[in-house]
């Protein structure tokens, strides 16, 4: 009997408390929209230490990167006015800043220092110079490979190799019997999956989306030798089913220790060397993507960056808490609980000067690859968008969304290189009429 | 027996049903007739007037088009012949008095009751993937080499998991269809010796037309709006582009609404066409 009283007692207090708390906070709460990614749910639970700074309680709105992209998009043409900050990509920002419907982070604390966040980061999250998003994270892609098995094959991977030298590697590392494929890479379609590092790759390979009258380059040879080289190789040295593989399916290849090598996103490194989920944590070093000495380099450049829609009634406090999720104090925050490893990489240059942080075994390789990408010079011949992995128009999602389905169509046999890129040359030549740039 | 007074009472008394449902209908449709004609980019500024037949034409030339109806109708045709063959054979062997029958019929009909995404998502992960799927572990243990269902066999793969997921649907319909059909007429027939295959086919399938038009008419109307089942696996990857995926792409991945608004109106045409066809095909059983 005492204990259902003493458990009724503390559930009406429990009720009461969380009834307070959400009464005393309802003027100064503010909605943040945000993806699923692990440096993001990390700070999530620190939300009180903020909530206990300033007084301003956070609502989290988490969701699935696609999920995120439509909700939020909806949300800003629709004015909806749902969220106080969004998380968004490099690839929203410079559009929507350009349309007025982001508020310009022009007026952060001169504790914030903006000038600390790295210049390739803060140029992609600006349109005429003006910051629109404040990174929360930084990426770019490098080659994660396994120096047992590298050793294995007698050879010995340079700091900046040739795709060449990939597709060599790939082959003598391959061992079908023992299920270890010697490459693994995207082919899953959708702009931000397979579509990202194609176009990433075809850079290197002297390949464009457009030429500077925004005319379709699909027809090109240099896109042809990079589908041809990709395909090939994949063929030769790739996991079974390929084409449907994106960025979660390789990562568990990569720690079961079914590929020899993989070339995505920088921020993988954390994953791949952590003791916990990879069976091949201690044999993992990186390099630089690939190039084909063209100039051009096959890496991307991403962030994903708190940004505060134009409306809200609550931009004060939205703007408190970007300069707080994003400065260095947070970054201490995390390092201090976590650990240096789980810090949110990739944004701040003061980062890459601490000497703790570059004990990390990949913090070197992750910052190389970031200067190395040029979102406004892309690719090698000139092209009029801005973007390594994608091109920073409306339109781009869509269209690369269904070019990469041709692609990935490709891969999986089910049409010829040749009868995708020609598809593709039609999808984007229709979606560029329809938006009316001819 | 009804007089003046009493009959427009009862007009006036189904008038809000009416309204209701003529809004809930005419609302949605007039908006997307509306847009239609309309350049409507929310990423490019909004709504920019009228454009005429501009969107029309547009959706029609897309290279994307014919495609994507052809994969509609093959899907829909896919679906339609196993649900009705299996779910004839099924509803036949659920009538078979046995041991157990109430558990064995609500097992044969959960499937119906798993969400599209959810049972999309245990195929996909769980049965077709390549690596670490059931169907791959058995062609492994047979010595053959695993199938990647999802991008070399698309098409069949998509037909299996909304075949597995209507199957249970028509297997119900043609279950109730089956336990009317009068026991001592197929008595008789034994008696004067006609075959188990003959009873089927003289006895049996004749009961079963009229419910089989009724499988064949309402699995028409959903299996042309099926959508999850397709985003969730390939997401229209591997030649699996629905009309309806198309018309998601052009509104939501392409965010132009004119173009996606004139596509929904072509799904309205081609729906109309499918079933004005299989009405004509199947109609002759409902006269009877």
């Amino acid at each position: 009997m005492s204990i259902k009283k003493t458990l009724l007692t503390s559930v009406v207090g429990l009720g009461l408390t969380v009834g307070i708390a959400s009464a005393a906070s309802h003027s100064t709460t503010i909605t943040i929209a945000t993806v699923n990614n692990g440096d993001m749910i990390r700070m999530q639970g620190y939300t009180d230490k903020f909530t206990e700074e300033t007084g301003v309680a956070v609502e989290w709105v988490t969701l699935e990167e696609n999920v995120l992209r439509q909700r939020v998009t909806t949300d800003i043409t629709t004015k909806g006015g749902q969220f106080d900050i969004m998380t968004i990509g490099m690839y929203e920002t410079p559009i929507w800043g350009a349309n007025g419907w982001l508020v310009p982070l022009d007026d952060l604390s001169a504790e914030y220092d903006v000038g600390d966040i790295l210049p390739a980061m803060s140029g992609g999250l600006s349109h005429d110079g003006t910051l629109y998003a404040a990174p929360f994270y930084g990426e770019s892609s490098m080659i994660m490979y396994r120096t047992d098995l590298m050793e294995a094959a007698g050879m010995e991977m340079p700091d900046a190799p040739t795709w060449e030298f990939i597709a060599k590697a790939a082959a003598a590392m391959t061992d079908r019997e023992k299920e270890i494929n010697g490459i693994c890479l995207r082919g899953k379609a959708g702009w931000g999956e397979g579509g990202a590092f194609i176009t990433a790759m075809s850079n290197s390979f002297g390949a464009r989306w457009f030429d500077e009258n925004w005319n379709p380059q699909f027809d090109t040879e240099a896109w042809a030798n990079t589908l041809n080289f990709y395909k090939d190789m994949m063929d030769a040295s790739g996991p079974a089913g390929y084409a449907t593989n994106g960025f979660n399916e390789n990562l568990s290849l990569f720690q079961q220790g079914k590929c020899g090598m993989w070339i995505d996103a920088t921020v993988a490194a954390s994953f791949v060397t952590n003791p916990n989920d990879s069976t091949v944590a201690d044999s993992v070093s990186f390099a630089l993507a690939p190039d084909t000495g063209l100039g051009k380099r096959s890496n991307w450049l991403w962030a994903w960056a708190l940004a505060v829609p134009a409306g809200t009634q609550k931009e004060a406090e939205a703007k408190k808490f970007i300069e707080w999720a994003t400065s260095t104090k947070y970054i201490e925050l995390v390092a201090e609980n976590e650990g240096w490893a789980n810090v949110p990489p990739g944004a701040r240059t003061s980062l890459y000067e601490n000497p703790e942080y570059q004990a990390v075994p990949f913090a070197k390789m992750t910052l190389d690859s970031i200067l190395s990408a040029d979102p406004n010079n892309p690719t090698v011949d000139p092209v009029p968008y801005v973007g390594v992995q994608f091109a920073a128009i409306p339109e781009f999602a869509g269209i690369a969304t269904e070019v990469s389905q041709e692609f990935s169509a490709a891969y999986a046999g089910q049409q010829t290189i040749a009868e995708a890129l020609e598809k593709a040359q039609a999808i984007t030549n229709e979606a560029m009429e329809a938006a009316g740039y001819k | 027996m009804a007089t003046k007074a009493s009959r427009s009472a009862a007009r006036l008394m189904m008038a809000p049903a009416v309204v209701l449902l003529l809004g809930w209908m005419l609302v949605p449709l007039t908006m997307t007739l509306w847009f239609s004609f309309r350049t409507y980019l929310p990423l490019r500024g909004g709504d920019q007037g009228w454009t005429g037949f501009d969107n029309y034409v547009r959706f029609v030339t897309s290279s994307s088009f014919w495609p994507a109806v052809s994969t509609t109708l093959i899907i829909l045709a896919g679906v339609l012949i196993i649900t009705i063959v299996l779910g004839v054979l099924l509803a036949i062997l659920l009538d078979q008095p046995m041991w157990g029958q109430g558990v064995v019929r609500i097992l044969v009909i959960a499937p119906f009751f798993v969400m599209p995404t959810v049972s999309a998502l245990v195929w996909k992960n769980i049965f077709m993937d390549p690596t670490n799927g059931l169907f791959a572990h058995l062609w492994k243990f047979f010595g053959a080499e695993p199938v990647s269902w999802l991008s070399d066999a698309s098409i069949p793969s998509i037909i299996m998991i909304v075949s597995w997921q209507w199957l249970p649907f028509a297997t119900l319909i043609l279950l109730t269809a089956i336990q009317s059909l009068d026991s001592e007429q197929l008595e008789a027939a034994e008696m004067d010796g006609a075959s188990p295959l003959a009873r089927f086919s003289f006895i049996t399938l004749p009961h079963l037309s009229r419910a089989i038009t009724i499988v064949v008419l309402i699995q028409t109307i959903f299996l042309l709006a099926i959508f999850a089942e397709i985003f969730v696996t390939t997401g229209g990857a591997f030649g699996t582009r629905t009309l309806s995926y198309l018309i998601f792409q052009r509104v939501l991945e392409s965010q132009n609404i004119g173009l996606g608004s004139a596509g929904g109106v072509y799904a309205i045409i081609l729906a109309n066409i499918v079933a004005i066809f299989l009405m004509r095909i199947v109609g002759k059983n409902l006269d009877n």
